[in-house]
């Protein structure tokens, strides 16, 4: 028996790797049946107004074609609101693509065309012709930033903490402070999976769906109230999602338009969008943070106000935790945050990758290099001066917090105490070279909801772990495999875990970095209750070799249950009790008491080194060290990948990625990844983790806090104060392109 | 994609005859663009003449100590092969900068000749384009113009010519055979390409029919004194916002000869050989080198969001004769400028 | 309908298809190899690239019948059986992937980049791979996995 124990905190090899490198791994699209038909969907070319009349004429005769549905003659849907909310949509009238005539944004679906051939239905889009009465239409976030306003309707209760103190006096009577505006444009998450969804109708009346979701039951819950089906009809299965990071928390359009098809036509149908469509589904929020720090001589924050607004579609109210990081990362007697909304005319954004710290805490750590520099001491001294050993936002306990660690690791794995202080002072041939700092913060929530999780032995001691939860390219798998090993005793290879059905035990949609913490809980409370299951199988059989023995006295080790010198497989203990699998399912909750004390955040001290080419503005970012305190580390490897893959795309949100808009016509322009820009290999040279021990027994179960976006908060703002260093200017708008090196300044 | 009719002639005379036939037939080489402009139905072909059969697959030394190479040599096999990095590593290092290595294998000589602008406004099909559509105006101007042109711009388009293997052509002279139903003709490469004036829709100066066999490039001592230089959004695999190919020869530290051809800044790549000739003769300094940038990018004009393309491509320019001229020319998978 | 025919992971394959169906349609849509991805159908991504004839392509930018008679190599032809090449064996060691969907089309671009021959440094590594973009972000990793290769052969 190869090795059963000691396998959380190992770095195990992805247990979906072999799938994944030779191609085996299906996605959404990639689901075949007999007489499956191919759609696309025609896109919005106005951005507001109303479908006078579409013609699809010329359209239908194209050779293949089948069907095209349009708003009029669509398949009847629900017809309230509340049937399309989702479980994590916020506030508003979610879009129903096709239901009317109402165009509420560019690129919104129009129809959908349907055909024998992928070929033929796209062929056959362009010829569909809508004619449309057009409104006059708002995109342009400084035009409406006047008329900023606070959200009527809270999501998920995300809002700025009180005012505490008397930040007004502070401010105005401190000797040392700085006001600033930072500016964050709209970014795609563009994970490169493109949305599709295969709806394969089976004899039996199901709708097998096979979506690109990181929420399995949510979509299905989505599209029974939407199809108004029962749960039973509509099966929902993303056993592998070609990333997402935020993008497929809610249902998209292909799923509904997948199935809207499907309905109609009593057919299997695949829907696959383009390149350009994945710019129309859902986006970060432009945001303006609008920042004021003051601090007294020795460096000691005197005032913090932090007041942002993000901006989101006419008919909802997308919201997220932007400036409540300002009340908290710091000890600061007066603070002062607001958030509110403007409305424009595009998609509701949603959230992406550690969505409002990302934009926040940009915002606030730029500020506190400003603030450093104006003060005259370090940046990372002055974050060591104002080090917060308690929440002041919810006055509660932190269940751990290393970040002192992580300021010390990562000082010294990056060679902090050889930086030259000065703007300007490092360079190297043409290059000048800067050095900055940003600290990082993320919630290490349990899922707010009960997340369960099966486990089922087989006769043969195979081990079978089944979550509706999602791996996005997370590691998932991995995790509950090593938990659910270690746990049960056997090895990595006896073990399997099934995700992402929505027919099996309930989880949130993966988002928030709840996933490991959460699946992991349930899946060690399930394996701990298999062992209590097997152990009485085993003690209540007529000639027990547990005879008197309590489940405490007992072990789970190499494929056997062990009670002093009596060791018997598990097969052995199967084969007795004549069961062909044991299984079991176990929910795990929130300690609601617990949190009423405590509260727990992921951390990190982000160092960055930036190469500045002083005549050309060409800015290379050589080095990045992310030093990170998040509890126990499940896998090494993975959460390793997991950093420094938001630290990509952190170099993406610091220097590349936005939206270009024409706002005469409300559309986004450069919606290919040839004009929007991620970072290529060639931008992405060296990054370092270092993971602090931050020994946690309170913040659940299994001691771990997510890791899926903790890498990317702070990491822009250390880029953009490296940035500062090297140059002497101070960038407060992102993408940092060569022309803001050159000619901008803030 | 609209459907056509594919056609594979095996002659460079038959696949004239295809393309000659139908009045909006296009040959296919490499597809790399023609069929991503298919895709987004900006190019819609009725024929396809698939030209990949074509004996044009060789690179020859010319009796006159020049290069010949076929129309459908790849970029990559052009950029790597001996006489192009010995000879014209201008070219070489212009082709290496470009697109991805996968494009590279598939995109070949002729056809960067004759790739489109990258313009937002030309690629999408619900705006308006003089290029695409002649008629309707030019939605870039006043729109989303970043990467668009400053130099030689119409109020009917500001679309820029996207090669950088084109910048390095014009630099080193090359000139370019074409063949048609009328016969084989050779066009020099300042005049292979156009400013877009009132009908943006035409690129270059090709007629309907036409094929591009060769390019061929000139003997030149442009092996030491070069570097190829491009600015752009990322540090890889982006489109330029600039682009200068620089190359000089030098005798008792005078300049007796220098190229320099401006990429990503206007519908063709741009040189002002009046202006260079100025140089000639003339230490290989800063000061003559800004006083050359300055005098090149005089005429510019801004659209607003490419303003600072002006200023940057005098920086540009002044960097890459530098480099030039101290027989460092840029390695391309080195990203520190030198 | 044209007639094409392929060597495709080493089985002759051949097929009438229309003129206007792209070697990765065709791959993911006719045949059903689903490997080969589509990541943004326009050459802008990598996600798609296959070997043709030893060399790395963007299968999404080739019209199938221009390729007729070529030997196509995907990811499902690369391992010998359960033995992994050594690229996807280096990719599964490094941790150089996480959601997986571009990982075939990084994996085939690698095995171009060693046929080619012209790497030699990390900064060559990571020029020569910089037609796969990769959203998870596993770069460094990758550059890990294929330096490792590179190393191995040398």
């Amino acid at each position: 028996m190869a090795d059963t124990s000691g396998f959380i905190g190992k770095p195990v090899i992805r247990v979906d790797g072999v799938a994944k490198v030779t191609g085996a791994a299906r996605y959404a699209a990639e689901y075949h049946t007999e007489d499956l038909l191919h759609a696309v969907a025609v896109s919005a070319t106005i951005t507001r107004g109303k479908i006078l009349s579409i013609d699809t004429e010329a359209a239908l005769a194209v050779p293949g074609v089948v069907h095209i549905l349009t708003h009029e003659n669509r398949p009847d849907t629900a017809r309230w609101d509340l049937s399309y909310r989702d479980m994590v949509g916020p506030p508003g009238h979610p879009l129903r693509p096709l239901y009317d005539e109402h165009i509420h944004h560019n690129g919104q679906p129009i129809a959908l065309v349907i055909a024998e051939t992928f070929e033929a239905a796209r062929d056959a889009t362009v010829l569909v012709n809508a004619q449309y009465d057009v409104e006059a239409h708002l995109t342009d976030f400084a035009v409406a930033r006047a008329s900023a306003y606070d959200p009527p309707k809270r999501r998920m209760g995300i809002k700025p903490p009180q005012p505490r103190g008397d930040p007004q006096t502070a401010f105005a009577t401190a000797l040392v402070k700085i006001e600033a505006e930072y500016h964050l444009a709209a970014e795609i998450h563009n994970p490169m999976e493109m949305f599709a969804a295969t709806v394969i109708l089976d004899a039996d009346g199901v709708f097998n769906v096979y979506d690109k979701t990181q929420g399995a039951l949510n979509v299905q819950f989505y599209l029974t109230q939407v199809f108004k089906l029962p749960a039973k009809k509509v099966r929902v299965i993303a056993p592998y999602v070609g990333g997402a990071f935020g993008s497929a928390l809610r249902p998209q359009p292909s799923v509904y338009l997948a199935m809207l098809a499907a309905k109609a036509l009593k057919r299997s149908v695949r829907v696959t969008l383009s390149r350009a469509q994945m710019f129309d589904l859902s986006c970060r929020p432009e945001t303006l943070n609008h920042i004021k720090l003051s601090a007294d001589s020795t460096g000691k924050l005197t005032s913090i106000h932090h007041h942002a607004i993000g901006h989101t579609s006419a008919y909802e109210d997308h919201q997220e935790t932007v400036v409540n990081w300002s009340g908290l990362l710091y000890q600061c007697a007066n603070v002062d945050m607001g958030y509110k909304l403007i409305k424009l005319d595009t998609m509701s954004p949603g959230d992406m990758r550690a969505p409002g710290a990302a934009v926040g805490v940009f915002a606030l750590e730029s500020a506190m290099d400003e603030l450093a520099y104006a003060l005259d001491i370090d940046p990372l001294d002055l974050r060591r001066i104002n080090y917060a050993d308690h929440d002041q936002n919810d006055d509660k306990v932190f269940t751990s917090k290393a970040l002192r660690d992580c300021y010390d690791q990562g000082a010294n794995a990056f060679g902090w105490a050889k930086r030259s202080s000065a703007p300007r002072s490092m360079r190297e041939d043409r290059d000048l070279i800067g050095w900055g700092v940003a600290g990082g913060v993320w919630d290490a929530p349990y899922s707010p909801v009960p997340t369960r999780a099966r486990a089922e032995l087989s006769h043969t001691g195979h081990l079978t772990i089944i979550s509706g939860a999602a791996d996005i390219g997370t590691g998932t798998y991995t995790i509950a495999t090593q938990i659910a090993a270690e746990t049960m005793g056997l090895p990595i290879e006896a073990v399997t875990v099934r995700l992402g059905d929505s027919k099996d035990p309930f989880a949130a949609p993966e988002g928030g970095s709840m996933m490991a913490a959460s699946v992991g809980s349930a899946v060690q409370a399930a394996c701990q209750k298999l062992q209590k299951a097997l152990f009485k199988a085993a003690r209540d059989l007529p000639d027990t070799p547990f005879k008197g023995r309590k489940f405490k006295e007992v072990a789970f080790r190499d494929g056997q249950m062990i009670a002093g010198d009596v060791a018997v497989p598990f097969t052995d203990i199967m084969t007795a009790v004549e069961r062909e699998t044991l299984g079991v399912t176990a929910t795990v909750l929130s300690n609601y008491l617990s949190t009423q004390k405590y509260i727990s955040y992921a951390h990190t001290a982000v160092f960055a080194e930036v190469r500045v080419d002083e005549d050309l503005g060409v800015v290379r970012v050589t080095r990045l060290v992310n030093a990170v305190a998040a509890g126990r580390i499940l896998n090494p490897r993975t959460a390793r990948s997991q950093i420094t893959g938001a630290m990509v795309m952190a170099i993406g949100q610091a220097l590349h990625e936005e939206t270009l808009t024409d706002h005469r016509l409300g559309r986004i322009m450069n919606h290919n990844f040839a004009e929007y820009h991620i970072p290529a290999h060639a931008d992405v040279i060296d990054l370092d983790v270092i993971f602090v021990d931050e020994a946690d027994t309170r913040v659940n179960p299994i001691g771990a806090k997510g890791l899926g976006e903790i890498g990317i908060v702070g990491t822009a703002a250390a880029i953009a104060n490296a940035i500062f260093h090297a140059t002497g200017r101070r960038m407060r708008d992102l993408p940092i392109t060569l022309d803001k090196v050159l000619y901008s300044d803030g | 994609m609209r459907p056509f009719d594919y056609v594979r002639p095996a002659t460079i005379g038959e696949a004239i005859a295809a393309l000659n036939a139908v009045p909006d037939a296009r040959a296919l080489a490499g597809g790399t663009n023609l069929v991503d402009l298919m895709k987004y139905e900006v190019a819609r072909p009725s024929r396809v003449v698939d030209i990949n059969r074509l004996p044009l697959h060789d690179i020859e030394e010319t009796a006159e100590g020049g290069v010949k190479i076929g129309a459908l040599v790849s970029n990559a096999d052009l950029a790597w092969h001996p006489l192009i990095e010995t000879r014209y590593p201008l070219l070489s290092s212009a082709l290496l900068a470009g697109a991805s290595p996968q494009l590279r294998n598939a995109a070949t000589t002729g056809g960067n000749l004759l790739q489109r602008t990258r313009c937002h406004y030309f690629y999408d099909t619900a705006t308006a384009c003089n290029k695409r559509e002649p008629g309707s105006g030019c939605g870039a101007i006043g729109g989303v113009n970043r990467n668009l042109a400053i130099l030689g711009a119409s109020d009917a388009c500001i679309a820029t010519h996207p090669s950088d293997m084109c910048v390095a052509l014009r630099a080193l002279d090359a000139r370019v055979h074409v063949e048609g139903p009328d016969g084989a003709r050779i066009i020099a490469f300042a005049d292979f390409h156009r400013l877009p004036e009132e009908t943006p829709q035409f690129d270059n100066t090709m007629r309907h029919g036409e094929l591009i066999t060769h390019i061929e490039l000139p003997a030149t001592r442009l092996d030491t004194h070069y570097s190829y230089l491009k600015l752009r959004d990322r540090l890889s695999y982006a489109f330029a916002l600039v682009s200068v190919a620089a190359a000089l020869t030098l005798e008792d530290d005078r300049i007796t000869d220098v190229r320099v051809a401006l990429g990503g800044v206007a519908h063709k790549p741009w040189r002002n050989e009046a202006l260079e000739a100025e140089m000639v003769g003339q230490m290989p300094d800063a000061a003559v080198f800004s006083r050359f940038a300055t005098a090149l990018l005089h005429d510019a004009k801004g659209q607003g969001q490419n303003d600072f393309k002006i200023d940057l491509a005098r920086r540009t320019v002044i960097r890459t004769l530098t480099q030039a001229a101290a027989a460092t020319p840029q390695p391309q998978t080195r990203k520190s400028i030198l | 309908m044209t007639q094409v025919q392929f060597t495709l992971n080493g089985h002759s394959t051949s097929a009438d298809i229309p003129p206007w169906v792209t070697l990765l349609d065709f791959l993911r849509e006719r045949v059903h190899l689903t490997g080969t991805k589509k990541g943004c159908d326009h050459g802008q991504c990598g996600a798609c690239t296959v070997l043709i004839d030893g060399k790395r392509f963007n299968s999404c930018l080739i019209l199938a019948v221009s390729r007729d008679g070529a030997e196509i190599t995907t990811v499902e032809g690369l391992a010998d059986g359960p033995i992994l090449h050594p690229v996807q064996q280096a990719f599964l060691d490094h941790d150089a992937f996480q959601c997986g969907y571009c990982t075939p089309g990084q994996i085939c671009s690698a095995i171009g980049l060693l046929n080619e021959g012209r790497a030699e440094s990390r900064e060559d590594i990571r020029e020569y791979m910089s037609g796969n973009l990769c959203r998870c972000g596993a770069y460094t990793h990758i550059a890990d996995a294929v330096e490792a290769v590179l190393e191995a052969s040398k």
